[in-house]
């Protein structure tokens, strides 16, 4: 169990990390979501120790992270896969903290296995790695340990399709056997699969937590009719707000209640669906849409 | 969720990381990349091309292991400083410390181990200078004919390591006051070889600072340390408030600054 209560950090006056709160649960997956500079990674850093906290705290256990004896047995934790010395072997930076946590050799190579990085590409520099086989490292160097609670700061990033889906099956088998499993990911589709819980950061501040379905309740339905002139008058007529969005309309009402609108108004259907990832997908980019680089228009995207 | 499963503790009675094995790590650290690896090597080709040097250039009179330890002498406090900084600064330089630190979050306990790990380094490549410079010693009075010359003491030998030593700490100061790679290494080369060459310049120039010189120019107090001298009550004095100034206080002040400097 993670536990972040009122942290926050502040450089000069940038504030990075906004009286942010939340936990992660053993058996769950939790996915942190935020655009890029929104808090994601200072927020680890202070997990773990490398970063002091202005104020609030991190404890895992109950415990502070530098009062975990020897810390890689009990947590695992990738913040960046590209830190590594560009001059070691990828199966000398796993003996290394072998040799740290006091882990026997043969466990670096049940690691690089677990990771499939082949005996070849153990033996190449860092330096020569493409970023998805550093990550692969990253993991392997974080699961070492067989630590119960994991910490990955964007630990799919630069994985390829077949790795991510890797990737995914092993984080839920972790949280299935009882582990804790906090990852971070700026992509929502990448985690919004295997998260059973999402927070979303934005700005250092914590916009939205919940499950999934619980994030999404309220966030409407999309609905496509052969004439989206007509059923967008209906639904006004009914009391619903109807905005155009791709082919079809976006409407602030549950399926059901479109559904009787449409057969009321004798309005043929082509498609109608609740919220789903694209609907999360817009709801992450308004909750942050204040905190985006970019101005994001939320409407008339593709569906 | 929770619920079902049963709670993951986190166990606070296991046994740590000891210091014997973050040293092990360290020194391991030093030698498992090519540049790590070519710069502990290089100074110990140097003290073999100097024992060779000495052979071939030094007049036979004067043939002596005092000339060999002399040669071989100056390029190890070169390097050996050097190497103790890198030590340090690749953590940062190389974004590693990220893992390292996470690994053994006591960090003055890490810092510590390099501090150890360097000070082994320099004490084996003294060693192994002492041995070429031994053999050099031998094979040249072969060659020449004449009975080698063994005119180093035991007091020689100790102050040639006390003063390697304070080479390898003055690096590993610089180390963690700047954290960065190419600073460190800039800041002791210009500590070692611009520095005295300013405070000497300084001290021509300027009676009143000829007098307080011998009290705040750290190199020129140790000069006695690496020739061999018996240090006299005043001159232990200078080295102790020279040292004061160009490394107590910056090592006080680097360390502090490693044990709280953020990680990233």
């Amino acid at each position: 169990m993670i536990t972040v209560e009122h942290l926050s950090k502040t450089y000069g006056a940038f504030r990075a990390v906004d009286d942010v709160s939340f936990t992660c649960q053993p058996g769950t997956v939790t996915g942190f979501l935020g655009p890029n500079g929104a808090g994601k990674s200072t927020t680890m850093r202070i997990m773990a120790g490398l970063t002091i906290p202005d104020s609030g705290s991190a404890t895992i256990g109950g415990v502070s992270y530098r009062d975990i004896p020897n810390p890689g047995t009990q947590v695992g934790v990738l913040l960046d896969a590209s830190a590594q010395h560009a001059g070691r072997t990828g199966r000398e930076i796993l003996t290394l903290s072998a040799l740290t946590m006091g882990l026997p050799k043969a466990r670096v190579d049940e690691m690089l296995a677990l990771v499939s990085l082949s005996d070849s590409e153990a033996k190449r520099r860092v330096k020569n790695y493409s970023l998805g086989m550093r990550q692969r490292l990253g993991i392997a160097n974080a699961l070492l340990g067989d630590p119960k609670i994991l910490i990955l700061d964007e630990p799919a990033n630069g994985l390829d399709p077949a790795g991510i889906h890797w990737m995914r099956s092993l984080l839920r088998a972790y949280a299935n056997q009882g582990g804790t499993v906090l990852l971070s990911s700026h992509l929502l589709h990448e985690i919004e699969i295997i998260a059973d819980e999402l927070i979303v950061i934005g700005n250092g501040k914590i916009v939205a937590q919940g499950t999934k379905a619980e994030l999404l309740q309220g966030a409407g339905a999309y609905v496509q009719a052969a004439d989206n002139a007509a059923l967008a008058a209906a639904l006004t007529q009914g009391g619903f707000t109807a905005t155009p969005k791709g082919d079809g309309l976006s409407v602030d009402a549950e399926p059901v209640q479109i559904g009787q609108v449409a057969a009321a108004a004798g309005l043929a259907l082509i498609e109608l669906r609740g919220a789903d990832s694209a609907g999360l997908e817009e709801m992450f980019l308004q909750l942050t849409a204040t905190t985006q680089r970019e101005g994001v228009v939320t409407t008339g995207g593709a569906a | 969720m929770s619920a079902a499963t049963s709670p993951v503790t986190i166990q606070t009675q296991r046994p740590g990381v000891p210091f014997s094995r973050l040293v092990t790590v360290e020194l391991r650290k030093m030698f498992d990349t090519r540049s790590g690896f070519w710069l502990v090597a290089t100074s110990l080709i140097i003290s073999v091309l100097a024992a060779v040097a000495v052979i071939a250039f030094v007049p036979d009179s004067e043939l002596s292991f005092g000339i060999f330890g002399a040669a071989f002498g100056t390029p190890l406090s070169l390097f050996l400083p050097i190497i103790a900084a890198l030590a340090v600064t690749s953590e940062w330089s190389q974004r590693s410390g990220l893992v390292t630190f996470t690994l053994a979050p006591h960090r003055g306990a890490v810092i510590g181990a390099k501090a150890a790990s360097s000070i082994i380094v320099a004490v084996v490549a003294i060693l192994f200078a002492f041995v070429v410079g031994a053999l050099g010693n031998v094979v040249g009075a072969a060659i020449n004919g004449i009975s080698p010359v063994w005119n180093l003491d035991v007091l020689d030998v100790v102050y040639l390591f006390i003063g390697n030593i304070f080479g390898v700490l003055i690096g590993f100061m610089f180390g963690v006051l700047l954290r960065n790679s190419a600073a460190a290494v800039v800041a002791y080369l210009v500590y070692s070889f611009v520095l005295p060459a300013i405070l000497s310049l300084l001290a021509a120039l300027q009676e009143w600072f000829a007098d307080i010189q011998p009290w705040i120019d750290f190199s020129n107090a140790q000069i006695p340390l690496f020739n061999g001298d018996t240090l006299s009550g005043e001159q232990w004095a200078q080295l102790g408030t020279s040292s004061l100034i160009w490394f107590w206080i910056p090592l006080a002040v680097g360390v502090w600054s490693v044990l709280r400097a953020e990680v990233k």
